[in-house]
């Protein structure tokens, strides 16, 4: 039943998303706050709803975005995907675990995004997408990796109490 | 008889004696005298005095600490209270600012009307440059009506629900928009970019193009009314291999500070798409 903390927290992101993160770019490119969230509740012990948690967050980012839902949708699962993969190989280590899907994980969603946005017509440079909105995007989110990976640890010891008994 | 003239005597002789004592004082024979006497009586009083101040203010002072600490802390939350009242009073005179701009605007435009709304929100993909109003279909919004502020051309409405709205600035990559250039007088193609900049194609190579030009919307197409102001020329690109010259356009309207904008309610945008030709398979 704690589990329905997602819909606050997820709506409350999009709102933060939409009116604070996305005020404040490097270059073009801006901090993707659901993005990192999702890595982080993905990477934490014992957590089974992640895909839930990503599929609530794309339906709710597209009422605000442009793009299409199911972008979103497969950015996000690529995201949780990647995360749960990474969780099995690196769990010693879950801050470098952090780092290696917020990295991929924004890279594979403006891949995606850009190549959406190609496929419709619109004229975007590589090259330019890449360097001026993708890397700047990619160290906005790290810097917001660490803070929001700690969040994350706390909410889910709340969602998941059993996890601190040994 | 005796005792009574001896004791007149006496008293007479006291009387002479204070009555010269007097004279002599006043005369200042004895200024000296009473300054000595006076001054150590005054330094006694001094140092009593002194001693009971110090002493008065030893036992009435922890109270008085915590009177100021009381007050200390209500004139701090005064403070408080008086600067967050500034801030407050500070946007609103901005906010007044900018209604003040938009409502000249609507009076120098009157064959528009417009519907006030307040950028509440920017698309969450950095790849798109779009904003979010909070007026929707409730407040008479409709999609592709012309969004503007006292500066110029905002962009147009892309999506509408109940009380909020999606609009695409025509900073997008994927905005393209007809335009006059006033003091050449051609028409030309103003295109946005990933960067936010924007960039005029399609000008006629035999177009005396100038830097600071005033460009206008031309009302080509029917996705905006004419002669809504953009920006100015800031760059010229002319190649004489190439069909037409570009340029580099410095927009009016500041999209980083974007805060109240008006949506033209009675201009209905021509969907033009049936009738641009797709190519046969």
């Amino acid at each position: 039943m704690r589990n329905a903390i997602a819909l606050p927290l997820l709506g409350l992101a999009v709102i933060l998303q939409s009116a604070i993160v996305s005020q404040f770019p490097l270059l073009a490119g801006y901090a993707d706050l659901l993005l990192v969230i999702l890595a982080a509740w993905a990477l934490q012990d014992g957590v089974t709803t992640a895909f839930h948690w990503a599929f609530l967050a794309s339906i709710m980012v597209s009422f605000a975005s442009h793009l299409p839902w199911f972008i979103y949708l497969l950015g996000y699962c690529g995201v949780v995907f990647l995360a749960l993969t990474l969780q099995r190989r690196i769990w010693q280590a879950p801050l470098l675990a952090m780092f290696s899907v917020t990295f991929l994980g924004t890279l594979f969603m403006h891949l995606l995004s850009f190549a959406y946005l190609r496929l419709s017509g619109d004229n975007l440079p590589f090259s330019d997408s890449m360097g001026l909105i993708t890397l700047p995007s990619i160290l906005l989110n790290l810097l917001l990796a660490i803070p929001v990976f700690g969040m994350m640890r706390d909410l889910a010891h709340w969602v998941f109490p059993s996890m601190e008994e040994p | 008889m005796k005792d009574l003239l001896s004791r007149t005597l006496q008293t007479s002789i006291i009387f002479l004696i204070v009555g010269g004592i007097l004279v002599l004082a006043f005369g200042g024979f004895f200024s000296s005298a009473s300054n000595q006497l006076t001054g150590g009586f005054v330094s006694a009083q001094t140092w009593f005095a002194t001693r009971y101040q110090a002493i008065q203010e030893f036992l009435a002072a922890p109270r008085d600490i915590v009177t100021l600490r009381t007050r200390n802390t209500e004139l701090e939350a005064q403070v408080a209270q008086l600067q967050a009242q500034v801030i407050n009073l500070q946007q609103a005179v901005n906010q007044t600012q900018i209604l003040s701009a938009l409502v000249n605007f609507s009076r120098t435009n009157p064959e528009n009307s417009y519907v006030a709304a307040s950028v509440i929100g920017r698309d969450p993909s950095p790849f798109l440059h779009y904003v979010i109003i909070n007026q929707g279909s409730n407040g008479g919004i409709r999609r592709g009506m012309p969004v503007v502020t006292s500066d110029g051309l905002v962009g147009r409405v892309d999506a509408v629900i109940a009380d909020a709205a999606r609009v695409q600035l025509i900073t997008d990559p994927a905005s393209s928009v007809n335009i006059h250039l006033k003091n050449a007088n051609t028409d030309a193609m103003l295109q946005g970019s990933i960067t936010g900049d924007l960039s005029l194609d399609l000008i006629s190579q035999d177009a005396a193009v100038e830097p600071g030009d005033l460009i206008l919307t031309s009302g080509l197409g029917g996705g905006f009314p004419p002669d809504l102001i953009i920006g100015q020329v800031v760059n010229i690109h002319k190649l004489p291999a190439e069909l037409f010259q570009q340029a580099t356009v410095q927009p009016s309207v500041d999209f980083s500070r974007l805060q109240i904008v008006l949506i033209i309610t009675n201009f209905q945008s021509v969907d033009i798409t049936p009738l641009v030709p797709t190519p046969a398979p």
